[in-house]
């Protein structure tokens, strides 16, 4: 069989194969390291039994969801309280409830964003209202002390 | 094959019992759902309002007294801003001119004309800002408060161009570094949206009066029912006469200013 110009056929067809699947040599081999957030605060460590509002895989795969609907409910419906499918109540606020217990952002949020490619300082922009814990004091939250100093 | 009668109908009933199960089903998923409730401790009314007793403020006012301000700039992160044309205001004060220009400023005593009126949102009933959100970024509660929705709103500001009263600021830059210092249980807000006043909605949903009215040492401010005949807000305005700043929009303001 003889193929019309099947010399530039060929190595095109091998160009296009490799470049198509340059990603894959490119990583090929190397070993990626994981996101492993950090779930070591002084809030969680002292936990007896460690649990989040929803069983972990729920949390890492629907956070982003529950917070959504939070907001709608908070802002919206004016509801505050969160009765979990496991009964347990939670006051429906990143400030006061997320932080409480991860209080280490650094290590725990953008971890995980950072190995997803959210690493963008606009992406996800939570924190650009949302004040996060101040990470010199782990597990300092809501400290209310009203400055005296004029404004 | 032939199915016999006596077949078809226990086939038929085996069927109806398998999808009425169905709605059992459904009734143990839902009582395992997760609940969103109010709290419990919340302060609840059917019309929140607020009486501002100008003459216990002015009292005040003479060792330049400004506890309400600062506890509502710290209790909401508001920056202070340098240049005047960008600076966010939550509560603030104004001058009688400027508060109630309708009244025509003439013969009134020196001490009215001079003195500084607290201005904030007025949570009007009729409030035009909501009307012109094209988000719905802001709208009414059903307790009559005027709310912001930060997450939605665009910045468009066209409630600053329909409020009447001036009570709304439009973040032209980051807030942050303008905040002294930073209160970690309440966000702070990003370029590009408007805020005002909101009655202090997260403290009174955690039963907590706002906190201004908290901070006033001299119980200037009076927050309560308007539609409860019992009320501290009643009371106080079936004691002095009390005028609301331009009354003639028809918006029906819920501050009120007792003379």
């Amino acid at each position: 069989m003889k193929i019309y110009d099947g010399k530039y056929i060929l190595i095109g067809l091998l160009v296009f194969g490799v470049l198509a699947t340059f990603p894959i040599w490119l990583d090929h081999g190397k070993v990626i390291a994981p996101a492993d957030p950090s779930l070591n605060t002084p809030v969680i460590d002292a936990m007896m039994q460690k649990h989040c509002i929803l069983p972990k895989a729920q949390m890492i795969t629907e956070h982003m969801k529950l917070l959504n609907v939070w907001r709608t409910e908070v802002v919206r419906d004016g509801k505050r309280l969160y009765v979990a499918p496991d009964g347990r109540k939670y006051e429906m606020s990143l400030e006061t409830e997320c932080f409480r217990c991860h209080s280490n952002k650094a290590q725990f949020c953008d971890r995980c964003h950072n190995f997803a490619g959210l690493d963008k300082a606009t992406d996800p922009y939570c924190f650009s209202c949302h004040v996060v814990p101040s990470e010199k004091k782990p597990g300092a939250g809501a400290v209310a002390v009203v400055p005296k100093e004029g404004k | 094959m032939e199915t016999s009668r006596r077949d078809f109908l226990k086939i038929g009933g085996l069927c109806a019992l398998g999808l009425s199960s169905l709605e059992v089903g459904d009734a143990i998923a839902k009582s395992r759902a997760a609940k969103y409730l109010t709290n419990p401790d919340a302060c609840t009314a059917k019309r929140w309002a607020m009486v501002i007793d100008v003459k216990k403020c002015w009292q005040a006012e003479k060792e330049e007294c400004k506890d309400c301000i600062l506890a509502c700039d710290w209790a909401h992160n508001v920056p202070d801003i340098p240049v005047k044309r960008q600076e966010v205001k939550w509560l603030w004060n104004e001058k009688y001119e400027n508060a109630f220009p309708d009244q025509d400023p003439a013969l009134e005593p020196e001490e009215v004309k001079e003195k500084p009126f607290l201005v904030l949102c007025n949570h009007c009933t009729h409030a035009p800002c909501v009307r012109v959100c094209p988000t719905q970024a802001t709208f009414k509660s059903a307790d009559g408060i005027t709310m912001m929705d930060m997450h939605r709103c665009i910045g468009c500001r066209y409630c600053m161009a329909a409020c009447p009263y001036g009570a709304r600021s439009f973040n032209w830059r980051d807030p942050r570094p303008y905040i002294k210092k930073i209160n970690p249980a309440y966000p702070t807000r990003d370029r590009g949206v408007v805020e005002k006043c909101d009655f202090c909605v997260e403290r009174l949903q955690n039963g907590k009066i706002p906190a201004c009215v908290e901070a006033c040492k001299q119980k200037a401010l009076i927050f309560g029912d308007l539609d409860d005949p019992k009320s501290d807000v009643r009371k106080a305005l079936d004691s002095r006469y009390s005028i609301r700043r331009k009354p003639e929009l028809g918006t029906m303001p819920a501050v009120y200013y007792l003379i």
